[in-house]
Protein backbone atom coordinates (compact mmCIF):
# COMPACT_ATOMS: atom_id res chain seq x y z
CA UNK A 1 0.00 0.00 0.00
CA UNK A 2 1.98 2.96 -0.96
CA UNK A 3 0.54 5.95 -2.82
CA UNK A 4 1.03 6.54 -6.76
CA UNK A 5 2.82 9.22 -7.72
CA UNK A 6 2.70 12.89 -7.39
CA UNK A 7 4.31 16.20 -7.69
CA UNK A 8 4.89 17.89 -4.38
CA UNK A 9 4.90 21.56 -3.70
CA UNK A 10 5.72 23.11 -0.07
CA UNK A 11 4.56 26.71 -0.38
CA UNK A 12 5.79 28.85 2.66
CA UNK A 13 3.68 31.47 2.30
CA UNK A 14 -0.42 31.68 1.39
CA UNK A 15 0.42 33.61 -2.24
CA UNK A 16 2.57 31.04 -3.18
CA UNK A 17 -0.32 28.09 -2.11
CA UNK A 18 -3.34 29.39 -3.97
CA UNK A 19 -0.23 29.57 -7.02
CA UNK A 20 0.34 26.20 -6.86
CA UNK A 21 -3.43 24.86 -6.10
CA UNK A 22 -4.10 26.58 -9.50
CA UNK A 23 -3.93 23.01 -11.11
CA UNK A 24 -6.32 20.87 -12.58
CA UNK A 25 -5.66 18.00 -9.81
CA UNK A 26 -4.21 19.39 -6.76
CA UNK A 27 -4.73 18.68 -3.32
CA UNK A 28 -3.56 20.32 -0.11
CA UNK A 29 -2.21 18.20 2.92
CA UNK A 30 -2.40 19.48 6.05
CA UNK A 31 -1.79 16.82 8.76
CA UNK A 32 -2.21 14.14 6.45
CA UNK A 33 -4.21 11.94 8.73
CA UNK A 34 -6.82 11.27 7.23
CA UNK A 35 -5.62 12.32 3.54
CA UNK A 36 -2.30 10.29 3.27
CA UNK A 37 -4.50 6.84 4.29
CA UNK A 38 -6.57 7.50 1.18
CA UNK A 39 -3.27 7.85 -0.98
CA UNK A 40 -2.05 4.83 0.49
CA UNK A 41 -5.35 2.60 -0.60
CA UNK A 42 -4.84 4.52 -3.94
CA UNK A 43 -8.77 5.78 -2.98
CA UNK A 44 -7.24 9.31 -3.68
CA UNK A 45 -4.78 9.65 -6.06
CA UNK A 46 -3.52 13.84 -6.77
CA UNK A 47 -1.42 14.80 -9.21
CA UNK A 48 -0.03 17.44 -7.40
CA UNK A 49 0.11 17.77 -3.61
CA UNK A 50 0.45 20.89 -2.03
CA UNK A 51 1.81 20.65 1.58
CA UNK A 52 1.21 23.90 3.67
CA UNK A 53 2.92 23.07 6.83
CA UNK A 54 5.44 25.39 6.51
CA UNK A 55 3.02 28.05 6.32
CA UNK A 56 3.78 29.90 10.04
CA UNK A 57 0.79 32.01 9.95
CA UNK A 58 -1.47 29.45 9.61
CA UNK A 59 -0.38 28.19 13.37
CA UNK A 60 -1.57 30.71 16.16
CA UNK A 61 -4.13 30.42 18.13
CA UNK A 62 -5.55 33.87 18.94
CA UNK A 63 -7.79 36.30 20.69
CA UNK A 64 -9.94 38.27 18.58
CA UNK A 65 -12.23 41.69 18.76
CA UNK A 66 -15.01 39.26 18.63
CA UNK A 67 -14.03 35.55 19.69
CA UNK A 68 -10.85 33.12 19.15
CA UNK A 69 -9.24 32.27 15.85
CA UNK A 70 -8.01 28.99 15.65
CA UNK A 71 -5.09 28.98 12.76
CA UNK A 72 -5.72 25.93 10.25
CA UNK A 73 -2.22 24.05 11.18
CA UNK A 74 -3.42 23.65 15.18
CA UNK A 75 -2.93 20.44 15.72
CA UNK A 76 -5.75 18.43 17.89
CA UNK A 77 -3.37 18.07 20.87
CA UNK A 78 -2.11 21.83 20.52
CA UNK A 79 -5.70 22.74 20.90
CA UNK A 80 -6.07 20.42 23.79
CA UNK A 81 -3.31 22.31 25.49
CA UNK A 82 -4.35 25.86 24.75
CA UNK A 83 -4.91 27.81 27.56
CA UNK A 84 -6.73 30.26 25.50
CA UNK A 85 -9.30 27.59 24.79
CA UNK A 86 -9.18 26.28 28.09
CA UNK A 87 -10.16 29.84 29.24
CA UNK A 88 -13.23 30.49 26.69
CA UNK A 89 -14.04 27.08 25.49
CA UNK A 90 -13.09 23.91 27.52
CA UNK A 91 -15.19 22.29 25.94
CA UNK A 92 -12.59 21.90 23.11
CA UNK A 93 -10.14 20.12 25.34
CA UNK A 94 -13.01 17.40 26.99
CA UNK A 95 -13.60 16.94 22.69
CA UNK A 96 -9.82 16.56 21.77
CA UNK A 97 -9.24 13.39 23.93
CA UNK A 98 -11.47 11.56 21.88
CA UNK A 99 -9.96 12.38 18.93
CA UNK A 100 -8.13 8.86 17.44
CA UNK A 101 -4.77 8.86 19.44
CA UNK A 102 -1.83 10.12 20.75
CA UNK A 103 -0.30 10.24 17.53
CA UNK A 104 -2.55 11.03 15.21
CA UNK A 105 -3.82 14.00 17.82
CA UNK A 106 0.17 15.43 17.13
CA UNK A 107 -0.44 15.57 13.65
CA UNK A 108 -3.72 16.43 12.87
CA UNK A 109 -5.12 19.59 12.35
CA UNK A 110 -8.11 21.85 13.01
CA UNK A 111 -8.64 22.46 9.17
CA UNK A 112 -8.10 18.91 7.87
CA UNK A 113 -10.74 17.77 10.56
CA UNK A 114 -12.94 20.23 8.62
CA UNK A 115 -12.24 19.30 5.39
CA UNK A 116 -12.43 16.02 5.47
CA UNK A 117 -15.83 16.58 6.90
CA UNK A 118 -16.56 12.84 8.47
CA UNK A 119 -20.47 12.93 9.95
CA UNK A 120 -18.53 11.47 13.45
CA UNK A 121 -16.03 13.77 13.50
CA UNK A 122 -15.23 16.19 17.12
CA UNK A 123 -14.26 19.56 15.24
CA UNK A 124 -17.08 19.81 12.74
CA UNK A 125 -19.51 19.25 15.46
CA UNK A 126 -17.74 21.63 17.75
CA UNK A 127 -18.19 24.59 14.91
CA UNK A 128 -21.59 23.84 14.20
CA UNK A 129 -22.11 23.98 18.19
CA UNK A 130 -20.48 27.26 18.90
CA UNK A 131 -22.09 28.63 15.94
CA UNK A 132 -18.16 29.14 14.47
CA UNK A 133 -17.22 30.65 11.15
CA UNK A 134 -15.18 29.21 8.32
CA UNK A 135 -12.29 31.39 7.22
CA UNK A 136 -11.91 30.27 3.50
CA UNK A 137 -8.97 31.87 1.08
CA UNK A 138 -9.54 31.84 -2.85
CA UNK A 139 -7.92 34.21 -5.38
CA UNK A 140 -10.70 36.65 -5.13
CA UNK A 141 -9.49 37.27 -1.51
CA UNK A 142 -11.15 36.09 1.97
CA UNK A 143 -14.90 35.02 3.00
CA UNK A 144 -16.24 33.42 5.80
CA UNK A 145 -18.89 30.43 5.71
CA UNK A 146 -21.42 28.85 8.52
CA UNK A 147 -21.14 25.56 9.25
CA UNK A 148 -24.43 24.88 7.86
CA UNK A 149 -23.09 26.44 4.35
CA UNK A 150 -19.59 24.71 4.55
CA UNK A 151 -21.13 20.81 5.44
CA UNK A 152 -23.08 19.64 2.31
CA UNK A 153 -22.78 15.49 3.06
CA UNK A 154 -20.31 13.24 4.21
CA UNK A 155 -16.64 13.60 3.42
CA UNK A 156 -18.27 16.60 1.45
CA UNK A 157 -17.77 20.77 2.02
CA UNK A 158 -18.66 23.50 -0.06
CA UNK A 159 -14.97 24.68 -0.42
CA UNK A 160 -13.36 24.32 -4.16
CA UNK A 161 -10.07 23.33 -5.15
CA UNK A 162 -8.59 26.20 -5.34
CA UNK A 163 -9.35 27.83 -2.15
CA UNK A 164 -7.83 27.16 1.32
CA UNK A 165 -9.21 26.51 5.06
CA UNK A 166 -7.50 29.24 7.24
CA UNK A 167 -9.03 29.46 10.26
CA UNK A 168 -12.26 29.09 11.94
CA UNK A 169 -13.64 31.39 14.28
CA UNK A 170 -15.51 30.65 17.61
CA UNK A 171 -17.46 33.72 18.94
CA UNK A 172 -17.12 34.37 22.16
CA UNK A 173 -19.85 32.64 24.92
CA UNK A 174 -21.40 34.65 27.18
CA UNK A 175 -20.16 34.21 31.29
CA UNK A 176 -23.37 32.00 32.74
CA UNK A 177 -22.86 29.47 29.93
CA UNK A 178 -21.50 25.87 29.82
CA UNK A 179 -20.58 23.42 27.68
CA UNK A 180 -19.96 19.41 27.67
CA UNK A 181 -19.56 17.21 25.15
CA UNK A 182 -19.57 13.34 25.47
CA UNK A 183 -19.30 10.55 22.65
CA UNK A 184 -19.72 6.67 22.34
CA UNK A 185 -17.69 4.40 20.05
CA UNK A 186 -16.73 1.06 19.81
CA UNK A 187 -12.81 1.40 21.02
CA UNK A 188 -11.10 4.09 22.61
CA UNK A 189 -9.98 6.69 19.17
CA UNK A 190 -12.69 5.14 17.22
CA UNK A 191 -14.49 7.35 15.36
CA UNK A 192 -17.96 7.86 17.38
CA UNK A 193 -21.34 5.76 16.61
CA UNK A 194 -23.19 8.50 18.42
CA UNK A 195 -21.14 12.74 19.61
CA UNK A 196 -23.21 15.13 21.49
CA UNK A 197 -22.41 18.22 22.25
CA UNK A 198 -24.34 21.05 24.32
CA UNK A 199 -24.55 24.42 25.59
CA UNK A 200 -26.54 25.81 28.34
CA UNK A 201 -26.86 29.15 29.30
CA UNK A 202 -29.31 30.26 32.43
CA UNK A 203 -30.35 33.36 33.29
CA UNK A 204 -32.98 33.91 36.35
CA UNK A 205 -32.65 30.48 36.85
CA UNK A 206 -34.74 30.17 33.10
CA UNK A 207 -33.13 28.60 30.21
CA UNK A 208 -31.87 31.50 28.23
CA UNK A 209 -29.70 29.71 25.71
CA UNK A 210 -29.85 25.90 24.85
CA UNK A 211 -27.97 24.19 21.94
CA UNK A 212 -27.51 20.83 21.30
CA UNK A 213 -25.64 19.10 18.91
CA UNK A 214 -25.20 15.34 17.08
CA UNK A 215 -22.08 13.62 15.69
CA UNK A 216 -22.67 10.65 13.65
CA UNK A 217 -26.71 10.33 13.32
CA UNK A 218 -26.56 12.22 9.65
CA UNK A 219 -24.95 13.47 7.04
CA UNK A 220 -23.51 16.10 8.58
CA UNK A 221 -23.47 17.52 12.29
CA UNK A 222 -26.90 18.37 13.15
CA UNK A 223 -28.52 21.03 16.04
CA UNK A 224 -32.11 19.64 17.82
CA UNK A 225 -33.89 22.62 17.22
CA UNK A 226 -37.18 20.96 18.25
CA UNK A 227 -35.68 20.23 21.74
CA UNK A 228 -33.82 23.96 21.40
CA UNK A 229 -36.70 25.98 21.62
CA UNK A 230 -38.94 23.56 23.67
CA UNK A 231 -36.71 24.05 26.44
CA UNK A 232 -36.05 27.84 26.33
CA UNK A 233 -37.57 30.16 28.73
CA UNK A 234 -38.33 26.75 30.58
CA UNK A 235 -37.36 26.92 34.42
CA UNK A 236 -33.58 25.41 34.69
CA UNK A 237 -34.11 22.11 36.38
CA UNK A 238 -33.95 18.21 35.07
CA UNK A 239 -37.77 18.04 34.91
CA UNK A 240 -37.24 20.42 32.18
CA UNK A 241 -34.79 18.86 30.02
CA UNK A 242 -36.65 15.42 30.84
CA UNK A 243 -39.67 16.55 29.85
CA UNK A 244 -38.37 18.20 26.30
CA UNK A 245 -35.42 14.90 26.16
CA UNK A 246 -37.91 12.82 23.41
CA UNK A 247 -37.77 15.79 21.28
CA UNK A 248 -34.09 15.63 20.72
CA UNK A 249 -35.28 12.44 18.71
CA UNK A 250 -37.72 14.17 16.63
CA UNK A 251 -37.48 13.72 12.86
CA UNK A 252 -33.79 11.77 13.80
CA UNK A 253 -32.91 8.66 11.18
CA UNK A 254 -29.72 7.80 11.70
CA UNK A 255 -28.06 4.98 9.32
CA UNK A 256 -27.07 1.61 10.35
CA UNK A 257 -23.72 0.41 9.79
CA UNK A 258 -20.85 -1.75 10.99
CA UNK A 259 -20.33 0.67 14.06
CA UNK A 260 -23.81 0.67 14.88
CA UNK A 261 -27.43 0.15 14.40
CA UNK A 262 -30.15 2.81 13.60
CA UNK A 263 -31.70 1.56 16.86
CA UNK A 264 -28.47 1.52 19.23
CA UNK A 265 -27.48 5.19 17.72
CA UNK A 266 -31.19 6.45 18.68
CA UNK A 267 -30.64 4.98 22.20
CA UNK A 268 -27.77 6.77 22.27
CA UNK A 269 -28.42 9.85 21.60
CA UNK A 270 -30.89 9.99 24.23
CA UNK A 271 -28.25 8.90 26.98
CA UNK A 272 -25.62 11.21 25.77
CA UNK A 273 -27.61 14.27 25.56
CA UNK A 274 -29.04 13.54 29.07
CA UNK A 275 -25.41 13.10 30.55
CA UNK A 276 -23.92 16.24 28.58
CA UNK A 277 -27.05 18.39 29.60
CA UNK A 278 -27.16 17.02 33.08
CA UNK A 279 -22.93 18.09 33.46
CA UNK A 280 -23.91 21.31 32.23
CA UNK A 281 -26.99 21.71 34.94
CA UNK A 282 -24.25 19.81 37.70
CA UNK A 283 -21.28 22.59 37.06
CA UNK A 284 -24.28 25.54 38.03
CA UNK A 285 -26.16 24.41 40.47
CA UNK B 1 6.13 12.37 -12.39
CA UNK B 2 8.93 9.88 -10.68
CA UNK B 3 11.42 12.01 -9.50
CA UNK B 4 13.17 13.17 -6.40
CA UNK B 5 13.64 15.67 -3.39
CA UNK B 6 16.78 16.27 -1.63
CA UNK B 7 16.34 16.25 2.17
CA UNK B 8 18.35 16.58 4.88
CA UNK B 9 17.29 15.69 8.74
CA UNK B 10 18.46 14.29 12.08
CA UNK B 11 18.15 11.11 13.02
CA UNK B 12 19.14 9.71 16.74
CA UNK B 13 21.15 12.51 16.65
CA UNK B 14 22.97 11.44 13.18
CA UNK B 15 22.78 13.58 10.07
CA UNK B 16 21.42 12.35 7.25
CA UNK B 17 20.94 13.54 3.70
CA UNK B 18 19.27 11.38 1.05
CA UNK B 19 17.43 12.07 -2.24
CA UNK B 20 13.56 10.93 -1.68
CA UNK B 21 10.64 10.29 -4.25
CA UNK B 22 7.66 12.70 -3.22
CA UNK B 23 5.38 9.54 -2.93
CA UNK B 24 8.01 7.75 -0.19
CA UNK B 25 6.43 7.29 3.24
CA UNK B 26 8.22 8.14 5.85
CA UNK B 27 8.60 4.60 7.45
CA UNK B 28 9.71 2.90 4.11
CA UNK B 29 12.28 5.53 3.81
CA UNK B 30 13.74 5.43 7.41
CA UNK B 31 14.00 1.03 7.09
CA UNK B 32 14.47 0.68 3.24
CA UNK B 33 16.77 3.73 2.75
CA UNK B 34 18.32 4.30 6.37
CA UNK B 35 18.67 0.38 7.47
CA UNK B 36 16.45 1.40 10.86
CA UNK B 37 13.96 -1.50 10.62
CA UNK B 38 13.42 -1.37 14.01
CA UNK B 39 10.55 0.76 13.23
CA UNK B 40 7.59 -1.51 11.87
CA UNK B 41 5.41 -1.32 9.14
CA UNK B 42 1.84 -2.83 10.14
CA UNK B 43 -1.35 -1.64 8.63
CA UNK B 44 -0.11 1.44 6.59
CA UNK B 45 -3.01 3.59 7.31
CA UNK B 46 -2.52 4.62 10.84
CA UNK B 47 -4.71 1.79 12.57
CA UNK B 48 -1.75 -0.30 14.33
CA UNK B 49 0.63 1.82 15.83
CA UNK B 50 3.70 -0.05 15.03
CA UNK B 51 5.44 2.31 13.26
CA UNK B 52 5.31 5.31 15.49
CA UNK B 53 8.14 7.48 15.80
CA UNK B 54 9.35 10.89 17.66
CA UNK B 55 9.03 14.03 14.92
CA UNK B 56 10.41 17.11 16.88
CA UNK B 57 9.55 15.85 20.19
CA UNK B 58 5.96 14.66 19.28
CA UNK B 59 5.18 10.72 18.62
CA UNK B 60 3.75 10.48 15.06
CA UNK B 61 2.75 7.75 12.65
CA UNK B 62 5.27 7.40 10.26
CA UNK B 63 2.69 5.24 7.42
CA UNK B 64 1.19 8.83 8.05
CA UNK B 65 4.01 10.64 6.83
CA UNK B 66 5.95 11.04 3.76
CA UNK B 67 9.58 10.62 3.57
CA UNK B 68 10.08 14.64 1.92
CA UNK B 69 8.28 15.76 5.22
CA UNK B 70 11.00 15.00 7.13
CA UNK B 71 13.59 17.70 5.47
CA UNK B 72 14.96 19.43 8.41
CA UNK B 73 13.07 17.50 10.92
CA UNK B 74 14.63 15.94 13.98
CA UNK B 75 13.68 11.99 14.67
CA UNK B 76 14.07 9.75 17.26
CA UNK B 77 12.91 5.83 16.43
CA UNK B 78 13.66 2.91 18.75
CA UNK B 79 17.08 2.41 17.72
CA UNK B 80 17.74 6.08 19.62
CA UNK B 81 16.00 4.34 22.94
CA UNK B 82 18.76 2.14 23.82
CA UNK B 83 20.67 -0.97 22.86
CA UNK B 84 20.59 -4.37 23.27
CA UNK B 85 23.74 -3.75 26.08
CA UNK B 86 22.57 -0.43 27.15
CA UNK B 87 18.89 -0.90 27.33
CA UNK B 88 16.16 2.23 27.93
CA UNK B 89 14.72 1.73 31.31
CA UNK B 90 11.41 1.59 29.36
CA UNK B 91 12.80 -1.83 27.56
CA UNK B 92 14.03 -2.97 30.77
CA UNK B 93 10.50 -2.59 32.05
CA UNK B 94 8.98 -3.77 29.00
CA UNK B 95 11.50 -7.30 29.57
CA UNK B 96 10.93 -7.37 33.48
CA UNK B 97 7.22 -7.71 32.96
CA UNK B 98 6.98 -9.84 29.61
CA UNK B 99 5.35 -6.81 28.39
CA UNK B 100 6.30 -8.22 24.33
CA UNK B 101 5.88 -11.75 23.12
CA UNK B 102 6.51 -11.90 18.93
CA UNK B 103 7.13 -8.34 19.44
CA UNK B 104 6.44 -6.89 16.35
CA UNK B 105 4.72 -4.23 17.93
CA UNK B 106 7.15 -3.26 20.18
CA UNK B 107 8.59 -0.65 18.90
CA UNK B 108 5.72 1.47 18.54
CA UNK B 109 4.47 0.53 21.69
CA UNK B 110 8.39 1.66 23.64
CA UNK B 111 8.09 5.11 21.58
CA UNK B 112 4.25 5.68 22.60
CA UNK B 113 5.06 4.82 26.04
CA UNK B 114 8.19 7.34 25.95
CA UNK B 115 5.63 10.04 25.07
CA UNK B 116 2.82 9.26 27.22
CA UNK B 117 5.08 9.27 30.25
CA UNK B 118 6.17 12.91 29.85
CA UNK B 119 2.79 14.29 29.21
CA UNK B 120 -0.15 12.69 30.71
CA UNK B 121 -0.44 12.05 34.46
CA UNK B 122 -1.83 8.62 33.75
CA UNK B 123 -3.37 8.07 37.31
CA UNK B 124 -4.82 4.75 36.67
CA UNK B 125 -4.71 1.49 34.72
CA UNK B 126 -7.67 2.69 33.10
CA UNK B 127 -5.93 6.33 31.94
CA UNK B 128 -2.79 3.82 30.64
CA UNK B 129 -5.09 1.71 28.62
CA UNK B 130 -6.67 5.12 26.97
CA UNK B 131 -3.19 6.30 26.30
CA UNK B 132 -1.80 3.44 24.79
CA UNK B 133 -5.13 2.49 22.54
CA UNK B 134 -3.61 3.84 19.28
CA UNK B 135 -1.00 0.84 19.32
CA UNK B 136 -2.12 -2.92 18.79
CA UNK B 137 -1.28 -6.21 20.30
CA UNK B 138 -2.01 -9.30 19.03
CA UNK B 139 -0.14 -11.42 21.08
CA UNK B 140 -0.19 -10.35 25.28
CA UNK B 141 -3.90 -9.38 25.43
CA UNK B 142 -1.99 -6.26 27.28
CA UNK B 143 -2.09 -6.87 30.72
CA UNK B 144 1.75 -7.07 30.82
CA UNK B 145 1.95 -3.90 28.76
CA UNK B 146 0.25 -2.10 31.10
CA UNK B 147 1.71 -3.58 34.23
CA UNK B 148 5.03 -2.57 32.60
CA UNK B 149 3.92 0.75 31.83
CA UNK B 150 2.26 1.05 35.53
CA UNK B 151 5.63 0.23 36.74
CA UNK B 152 7.19 3.29 35.10
CA UNK B 153 4.87 5.72 36.34
CA UNK B 154 5.31 4.39 40.05
CA UNK B 155 9.06 4.82 39.38
CA UNK B 156 8.26 8.46 37.49
CA UNK B 157 6.16 9.90 40.21
CA UNK B 158 8.50 8.82 43.02
CA UNK B 159 11.08 10.24 41.24
CA UNK B 160 8.87 13.54 40.91
CA UNK B 161 7.96 14.05 44.11
CA UNK B 162 11.63 13.10 45.90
Amino acid sequence: MKPAAFEYLRPKTLADALAALDHEDAKIIAGGQSLLPMMNFRLVQPERLVDINQIEQLNQIEKTDTGIRIGALVRHAEAARSSLLAEHFPIIAKAMVHVAHVAIRNRGTVAGSMCHADPSAEWPLLVTLLDGEIEILGNSGTRSAKPFEFFLAPLVTEIEETEILTAIHLPLIANPCRMAFDEIAQRAGDFAAVAVGTLVCVEGNIFSEIRLCLGGVFDTPVRAFAFENALIGQPASVESIEAALPLVLKDLEPNDDIHASAAYRLSLVSALARRVLFDTIDEMM
Amino acid sequence: MSYKLKIALNVNSESFEADVEPRMLASDFLRDELGLTGTHVGCEHGACGTCTIILNGVSVRSCLLLAVQLDEANIETVEGLGTTREMHRIQHAFREHHALQCGFCTPGFLITVREILDTLPLRNDKEIREALSGNICRCTGYDHIVKAVRTLVNERDKRLNS
